[in-house]
């Protein structure tokens, strides 16, 4: 199996699509959610999509299956809300460590099965870190600016775990993802780097935001650049962005962290913007047409899908990136 | 699990490139390159360095404290440097309070932060606050390397650059070889020990004083400079920064020679690779306007050239202490190429050679209008670009407009002659678009109406002002029969939204395709975007200072690119609309019934009601408004012109000092002009009466003329626990407690003669005047009111008859009773203006008169309420419910369209 660097220099390397997408394929009922060992849970669970991993696990290695077999090299893990914070609705805090423990195991059996299969296309999991549902540098409270609803070292302590449960289930990758707020990620990162010093271990670390809306910053206000040098004290696989915009809304973002990083770019965008219910609606060929502007314009090395993407788009993507070489890491300075 | 194949997986792939630069970041990107220029660090928000800054943030006013850093971010720093170390704050508590508060003001957190304390647990909490890349200021070997190194891995996992300061277990360095040992020794740990990035260590090599008579003091700047040459050249990628004004310690009073002391030093340390500092630019001369002779005393010392240096300089320094710059005229620009002449004169507003030089000009050009198009606008050209970047303010360029227009007056019988000589050929307009500007209907203000018209006058728009109070359909028609580019709509009073809505809804129905610009203080964003962008098709964009003005009608009438512009902006208006209407949802409103209830209870047994001296109403005329100098707030008049500060700080404020100076002493010659020639007309009417508060919110008044009833309007906005929701009437006592309790009304003028004045002024192109006059009569009309306030708790009312406050006390409304006006937060409804006018016979008596909207005029003059119960604040009403609006209307007997009408602004969405 080859060095994730060495194949990233090679040609561009296809990232999974959207899990819930997947999911909502199923119609789980509230006690499909809670499996018999939490048929006594004392709040409802529907909607808790990590917590499938440990009541439906065949369901969602189904899904990394399908990814895997429209042609990602890497699937992420089902942990987007696997930390203290966001498990409070469900009072599921305790249960943090075995939720990120499991979903990396399984999203690793999937992966090594593919790979024996494959040799040539060695599979990686990537653990999923997602923003959690408050943010560090932003109020809740329109009447008081100051207030925030956490700390950073609330954020820090709850990635830790977090992180240090991804590893031990075998996660190759650590993603942090849909970055709102620079400082939440901040805090991902700074734990990360603590689990990393205390175990005396290197995990690659890939790092995307989220750029909210045309206003072209992130929903803390940065800009691209800001957020690409906020966050660049960190050595990385990879920096991109995902998620909230569309493929081809996302191209002068792109561009930006294609000049200015040091590091891979990686992009998987939403399929399209939802319509008037919500839901995303572009084609897989529809999006594959936009993201071929990043390949023929060399602005990425890892693509993937966020929102409202399937397999079918996956494998359009994956069949479009064969035929492009990636973008070159040399990055001139400034 | 990972330990069992990292040979797969390479952490990074970093490549590694030659030259690094530090970058920082805010909400934008900062990035220091060899052709950055040197980054001006702004440090007025340090507890240590201003003591306004420490004043604020004891006594917690984090607002004033935030104007401050918005202050220095607008004025030009790059970064902000924030300190909170003082023995008597909470260092930690204040830093990430006011770090927070930093968060939510984009327009200061655009820039980065550089985190200042001595104390390590406030650099930490501060790290934990802030997004971007931020610099700690500092670190060093001060207490060994154990902490030095601890400290430095975790500003890397933080993420920050950081500023090292030339200090070890020894000692501060302070000489050249101890700064080259230290810092060595810093840059080597740093790099090698702890893998920190080069290219974010910035190096202070400590400033100290010079030409101090001390002889070790001597090479202290020389030392600094030669240092800085050596650390740039020898430890690569870092930076070298300090505070310059210690350089020139020893001439403390002395501004002339420390100007340039400052100058002679940075120009120095910055050839020698010093990059970034504190320095202040109200105290730097440009060094090539440094005197000579100055120049070779200051270099002689900075750079330990002569023994005898210091000396030399002291005694020159005696000869230039207490000699205004100002007064020395150096006309040696005269001399210069024509060009330079009209760029000079533009830039510097100086009209008093400037018929001459355009003369000269016309006469070396074929066609006169060459003359505007040529040398005209490449002077202009550079102010635009001066005032673009911040290096120009507004009075400057309201200067440059007069010497324009002078310059256009003189030129345009030449060119009207050309016409009729050759019709044909002077079709050729120069004009970059035509504005339509108009303060709306009912509207009487326009000051800021005018700088906007100026200001885009200068950027070579053609204007066309149709003044105050102009109906919509001359708007319309003007519009039309004009063809302008763009409309511009100015209202001050809360009336004029309505107006400027419904202008919005007739530019659609005759089916327009140009954009609309809304403007002045009751205008907002959130107005804009959700009553008045939905009703046009075209872009409609607030625009609430004079410099956004011409990037935004640059963007609007550029014809390549405008289309995209114009749906960005649709968009984002779109976007702001519907986060506003959502925002607005979670707020929670009491009934009437419910807020009623919950209203600010007076215990009336106990409360300390005073009978007035003099009850009844009272004249003033021919007043002496001389009387009011003492009165001027002048800090709204500073803001008038986009200048913002506090008076009288701002006069000495590093930024817009000079500038403020300036200004104020312009207004001040206009002042005295108007004190001695008696220019403006001044006269109040008011009156005491008996008053009780009936059913809730109204207050019953009777006087000779009959009896009348206020309505007041209450909060309805749910509050938290014990905090009552407020109206007017809860500070007079209720009819039912059978207390006689007592209020006043009254009317203030200094209007009259102001619009024939400033007529005068336009007649003579000098808008700079003519603003300055309506502003200055505005200052007076306010200064009237407090004058008048405290004459009425003195005497006729007499209830603080002890009273000695302040002109800054008084400001700050420190007195007893309050004085609210309709129109404004407490009482929003402009209606009962008409209810002071009928019970004090406003017009007849002193001739103010209300206009349709309700606005006054002259528009110079102030009206309002008196209350004197010592529990009489002022609040701001907020939003209020449909219920409210109902009951208004009955309580008042009239329609509820008409009261929704009114109440508009304040009704919940």
């Amino acid at each position: 199996m080859k060095d994730i660097q060495k194949i990233l220099e090679e040609r561009i390397l296809v990232l999974d699509g959207a899990m819930g997408t997947m999911l909502q394929r199923h119609k789980f009922t509230e006690e499909d959610f809670r499996g018999e060992r939490f048929k006594d849970w004392p709040v409802p669970l529907q909607g808790n999509n990590d917590l499938l991993s440990i009541t439906q696990p065949e369901a969602i290695k189904e899904v990394h299956r399908l990814y895997f077999e429209a042609g990602a090299d890497i699937v992420e893990t089902n942990t987007f809300s696997g930390t203290t914070i966001a498990m409070a609705d469900y009072e599921m805090e305790n249960l943090v460590y075995e939720l990120n423990y499991q979903s990396a195991k399984i999203a690793k059996e999937v992966a090594d099965e593919l790979t024996v299969k494959e040799p040539h296309k060695p599979r990686f999991v990537a653990g999923s870190i997602g923003p959690t549902n408050r943010t560090a540098s932003m109020s809740p409270d329109v009447n008081d600016p100051g207030y925030r609803a956490i700390t950073f070292d609330e954020l820090r302590i709850a990635y830790k775990q977090q992180v240090e449960a991804l590893i031990d289930g075998g996660a190759d990758i650590l993603l942090v993802e849909t970055i709102f707020d620079t400082l939440n990620a901040k805090a991902a990162l700074f734990a990360i780097e603590e689990v990393k010093d205390e175990r005396n271990v290197d995990v690659p670390i890939m790092v995307s935001g989220t750029i909210t809306d045309a206003s072209g910053r992130t929903l803390s206000g940065q800009t691209a650049e800001a957020f690409l040098i906020s966050i660049s004290h960190i050595p990385m696989l990879s920096v991109g962005f995902n998620c909230a915009l569309g493929a081809s809304q996302l191209t002068p973002h792109l561009e930006v962290l294609s000049q200015k990083a040091d590091f891979s770019v990686s992009a998987h965008p939403n399929a399209g913007l939802p319509n008037a219910f919500g839901e995303y609606d572009e084609t897989p060929e529809q999006m594959a047409e936009q993201i071929k502007e990043y390949m023929e314009k060399s602005l990425v090395n890892i693509v993937g899908g966020c929102c409202g993407t399937t397999p079918e788009h996956i494998k359009a993507i994956a069949d479009l990136a064969k035929n492009y070489k990636p973008r070159k890491l040399t990055v001139e300075s400034c | 699990m990972i330990e069992n194949k990292p040979e797969n997986l390479s952490t990074t792939n970093r490549q590694p490139s030659t030259r690094k630069y530090l970058k920082l970041s805010g909400l934008e990107p900062m990035i220091v390159s060899a052709e950055t220029n040197f980054i001006n660090v702004g440090e007025r928000t340090n507890v240590a360095g201003s003591r306004k800054f420490l004043r604020l943030v004891k006594e917690e006013k984090f607002d004033e404290a935030l104007d401050i850093a918005r202050h220095q971010v607008e004025g030009g720093a790059q970064v902000i440097d924030i300190n909170m170390d003082d023995g008597l704050i909470d260092g930690k508590e204040a830093m990430v309070r006011f770090l927070n508060l930093i968060m939510a003001e984009p327009d200061i957190a655009r820039v980065p932060i550089m985190i200042d304390s001595s104390k390590w647990e406030i650099i930490e909490a501060g790290l934990q606050v802030v997004q971007g890349k931020c610099v700690v200021n500092s670190i060093s070997l001060k207490e060994g390397e154990e902490e030095f190194v601890r400290h430095a891995k975790a500003i890397k996992r933080y993420g920050a650059a950081v500023i090292v300061m030339a200090f070890d277990e020894v000692g501060q360095a302070d000489n050249y070889e101890r700064r080259i040992e230290i810092s060595k020794r810093s840059y080597d740990v740093l790099v090698n020990q702890v893998n920190f990035p080069p290219e974010d260590i910035i190096f202070d090599l400590n400033i100290f004083p010079v030409a101090t008579g001390m002889e070790e003091h001597r090479k202290n700047a020389v030392d600094f400079i030669e240092a800085t040459r050596w650390v740039r050249e020898n430890l690569p990628h870092c930076s070298v920064s300090g505070g310059v004004s210690n350089v020139s310690f020893s001439f403390r009073g002395n501004n002339i020679v420390r100007e340039a002391m400052h100058s002679v030093f940075l120009f120095h340390a910055i050839k020698a690779g010093m990059n970034m500092g504190i320095v202040n630019p109200a105290m730097l001369e440009v060094y090539d306007d440094i005197p000579k002779d100055l120049l070779e005393y200051v270099e002689d010392v900075i750079l330990d050239r002569r023994d005898d240096a210091t000396e030399r300089l002291l005694d020159f320094a005696e000869t230039v202490k207490g000699v205004k710059k100002e007064q020395t005229v150096d006309l040696s620009w005269r001399e210069e190429p024509l060009q330079n002449r009209i760029t000079r004169a533009l830039v510097k507003g100086i009209d008093q050679y400037v018929v001459e030089d355009i003369e000269e000009a016309r006469q070396s050009v074929d066609k006169p209008i060459e003359v505007i198009e040529g040398h005209l606008m490449t002077g202009m050209n550079v102010v635009g670009d001066l005032f673009g970047s911040g290096k120009m303010f507004l009075p400057q360029v309201v200067k440059s407009a007069r010497v324009m227009k002078k310059a256009v007056a003189y030129l345009l019988p030449f060119i009207e002659e050309e016409k009729k000589k050759n019709p044909e050929a002077a079709q050729g307009n120069g004009s970059a678009g035509k504005v339509l500007m108009a303060t709306v209907k009912g509207d009487v203000h326009d000051i800021g109406k005018n700088i906007v018209s100026v200001v885009l006058g200068c950027n070579n728009y053609e204007i066309v002002d149709l003044g105050v109070m102009v109906p919509p359909e001359k708007i319309i028609q003007t519009a039309m029969d004009e063809q302008v580019d763009i409309i511009g709509l100015s209202g001050l009073i809360t009336p004029s939204l309505d107006e400027m809505v419904y202008l919005a809804k007739e530019m659609e129905r005759k089916n327009f395709n140009i954009p609309l610009l809304i403007g002045g203080a009751t205008t907002s964003k959130a107005h804009t975007a959700v009553k008045i962008d939905p009703q046009y098709k075209n872009a409609v964009v607030h625009v609430n200072d004079a410099s956004r003005a011409v990037t935004v009608v640059g963007d609007l009438l550029n014809k390549r690119s405008n289309q995209k512009y114009v749906g960005d902006l649709k968009e984002d208006y779109e976007r702001f609309r519907e986060g506003f209407l959502k925002r607005t949802k979670q707020k929670e409103y009491l009934t009437l019934n419910e807020a009623r209830k919950n209203k600010y209870a007076i215990d009336w047994s106990n409360s300390e009601i005073i009978k007035p001296n003099q009850l009844g109403i009272q004249i003033i005329e021919d007043f002496d408004i001389k009387k009011l100098e003492p009165y001027i707030d002048w800090t709204p008049f500073f803001r008038s012109w986009d200048l913002h500060g506090k008076y009288p700080a701002i006069l000495t404020d590093e930024v817009v000092g000079e500038q403020a100076t300036s200004l104020f002493s312009d207004a001040q010659k206009l002042l005295q002009k108007v004190f001695d020639e008696k220019l403006l007309g001044a006269k109040a009417i008011y009156g005491l009466f008996e008053a009780n508060t009936i059913h809730d919110d109204d207050i019953e008044v009777s006087s000779e003329n009959g009896n009348f009833t206020f309505r007041t309007l209450r909060q309805q906005l749910k509050k938290h626990a014990g905090k009552p929701n407020f109206a007017l009437s809860d500070f007079i006592a209720p009819k039912e407690s059978a207390i006689q309790d007592y209020m006043g009304c009254f009317c203030v003028t200094t209007g009259f003669g102001t619009a024939a004045l400033a007529k005068k002024f336009e007649a003579d192109h000098d808008d700079y005047n003519s603003i300055m006059i309506k502003a200055l009569a505005d200052r007076l009309a306010e200064a009237f009111a407090e004058y008048l306030h405290e004459k009425v708790r003195k005497d006729d009312w007499g209830y603080a008859n002890n009273e000695v406050l302040s002109n800054e006390e008084l400001i700050k409304e420190a007195y007893k009773g309050i004085r609210p006006a309709p129109g404004y937060p407490a009482c929003p409804d402009h209606l009962e203006k008409i209810t002071i006018w009928e019970l004090l016979n406003v017009k007849e008596k002193i001739g103010v008169e209300l206009t349709e909207s309700l606005a006054m005029w002259p528009a110079a003059s102030v009206s309002g309420y008196y209350f004197g119960n010592p529990e009489a604040r002022y609040f701001g009403l907020g939003k209020i419910k449909e219920d409210q609006v109902k009951d208004f209307a009955e309580r008042k007997n009239i329609d509820f369209e008409s009261a929704k009408k009114w109440l508009n602004p304040n009704l919940q969405d």
